[in-house]
């Protein structure tokens, strides 16, 4: 366990930027997904149709192949984030994590508009009728009846969707961003004779991630439980 | 849009105004698509030579080895996969605590940790030195060919446990009370009556997990393991073409999966029916006890 506890820092700051890399991934994803959600079910056909197309496109393709894009073939045609260059405390925040931003976020967004659709169709369609019976009119049908309910019964997947990205940060650390499994990489190649011990200490620092995010989205659950 | 939730049906002002609207997106939209060609245009993309290799049959057969390889790595992680689950939820079932809380321990590891984690450590820590010449799979890659398949098992295993408990949990409790009345041992109920039935129901959830593990033997990457990212990486260093590659290649992956999604929903069809299918809670909802359906 010496290998875990001598480098205790760099272990932290791989952590460091797997963190960073969840929370900007997750706002972004967040954002992305709300966008194409709306033009999925909204009454443009075109626009739902092309938001499907991409969506199905996007959550067959394999993360790696998203990565490789961005990584590989983007800076040919002109894509790349070279501009990006933010040092905070000891973290680097260069081309190396935007890239991951932008093929994390892109693929998880997908994921998080069927979440989100999956939870607009979980309303019953009486719903909305009976809030026009009683004479609300569009808006008072939308923030009172229809979305509360479709944003409650979509904690659940969204937490699912989040939790699957946060443990797809990993695939960053293949594409030379520092984070938490670039870390383990180096450790495993240069300590092999305590590689029980590295793979159990990163296998507890990502539980206790995904832990932590289940926890607080239990008690969103909870607290917006239809009652 | 009548049937919609969301929206009121529309009347002619509104339709009329969904037409503008409908006018402007798909302006909008083609307006990106062609942006995109120009811009490849602009950079070469479509120069013959880029795309070359893959009117070549030598780089062809490669693409299709890859291919073989890659739905190889899926289908004998599924077949791992589905036996540890099988024995793992079974072992959850179990009304020994000594039984159920280490399977439990078990499957809440696997499930909550990057399977690129797993690959990684089983190739570095072990299977990096492995060189053999096993089937198709070159000498230098059975390692990573090794650890995709052992991380691939143990991941979709601790899911597919939790697959098979929900399976179980949702076949009418009756049949269970039914066996046991007519005198039949636990083993019995199980083996006999719960697992047939719950196997049925659980058939389309088994094969969308082929399609998760099918686009994570993409992660083998990192090992170097062979399969299709593996061909494309090569291409990519020996032509430089590396728009043309991942296109292709990722649109391979994507024909892959969606053919498997049609097989799922095709078997869904026949073997469940129009009943919903079985949702498999993720990390974190697996506690709260069987998804009710």
């Amino acid at each position: 366990m010496e290998a875990i506890f001598d480098n205790f820092d760099a272990v932290l700051k791989g952590f460091g930027y797997t963190l960073f890399l969840f929370l900007v991934c997750a706002v972004v994803s967040l954002v992305l997904g709300t966008i194409l959600v709306a033009m999925r079910v909204g009454p443009i056909a075109v626009l739902s149709r092309a938001a499907a197309v991409y969506v199905t496109l996007v959550r067959n393709t394999p993360l790696v192949m998203v990565f490789f894009f961005f990584h590989f073939a983007g800076p040919k045609i002109g894509i790349n984030f070279n501009w990006v260059d933010v040092h905070v405390g000891g973290f680097d925040f260069t081309s190396a994590f935007s890239t991951a931003v932008v093929a994390l976020s892109l693929y998880t967004s997908t994921f998080v508009c069927e979440a989100l659709r999956s939870g607009v169709n979980s309303v019953p369609l009486g719903q909305a009728e009976a809030a026009r019976a009683i004479g609300l009119p569009f808006t008072g049908t939308m923030t009172e009846v229809v979305l509360p309910q479709a944003f409650r019964a979509s904690v659940p997947p969204l937490a699912s969707t989040l939790i699957a990205m946060l443990k797809n940060t990993s695939v960053a650390g293949v594409f030379y961003l520092a984070e938490a499994l670039a870390t383990m990489r180096g450790f495993t190649k240069d300590y092999a004779d305590q590689r029980w011990g590295i793979l159990i200490s990163f296998a507890i620092g990502y539980i206790i991630l995904v832990e932590v995010v289940s926890l607080i989205a239990h008690r969103m659950e909870r607290r917006w439980r239809i009652a | 849009m009548a049937g919609s939730v969301l929206f009121d049906a529309p009347g002619p002002v509104t339709r009329a105004r969904h037409r503008v609207y409908t006018l402007v997106a798909s302006v909008a939209i083609l307006a990106v698509i062609a942006f995109a060609v120009w811009r490849l245009q602009a950079d070469g993309q479509f120069e013959y030579d880029l795309w070359e290799v893959f009117f070549t049959p030598d780089y062809l057969s490669a693409i299709l080895e890859g291919v073989l390889i890659t739905v190889s790595m899926a289908v004998f992680a599924v077949i791992g996969a589905v036996l540890m689950g099988l024995v793992l939820g079974v072992a959850k079932l179990s009304d020994h605590p000594v039984i159920r809380w280490p399977a439990w321990a078990v499957v809440e590891f696997f499930r909550a940790m990057p399977v690129l984690l797993l690959m990684t450590f089983f190739f570095f820590a072990y299977f990096i030195s492995v060189e053999r010449e096993v089937l198709f799979i070159p000498e230098e890659s059975w390692g990573g060919f090794l650890s995709v398949i052992v991380a691939l098992t143990l991941y979709n295993g601790a899911v597919l446990a939790e697959v098979f408990r929900a399976g179980v949990n949702a076949v009418p409790k009756g049949q269970a009370e039914a066996a046991y009345a007519i005198g039949m041992r636990k083993t019995q109920v199980m083996t006999t009556i719960l697992l047939p039935q719950a196997i049925k129901i659980m058939l389309p959830a088994i094969i969308s997990q082929m399609v998760v593990a099918l686009k994570d033997t993409s992660l083998g990457y990192a090992v170097a393991a062979p399969g299709l990212t593996y061909i494309g990486n090569q291409i990519m260093l020996e032509f430089r073409n590396h728009v043309p590659t991942v296109l292709v290649i990722a649109t391979i992956y994507v024909i892959l999966n969606l053919v498997l999604t049609w097989l799922a929903t095709l078997v869904q069809k026949r073997l469940v029916g129009e009943k919903k299918p079985l949702e498999v809670p993720m990390v974190g909802e697996a506690n709260t006890g069987g998804t009710p359906l």
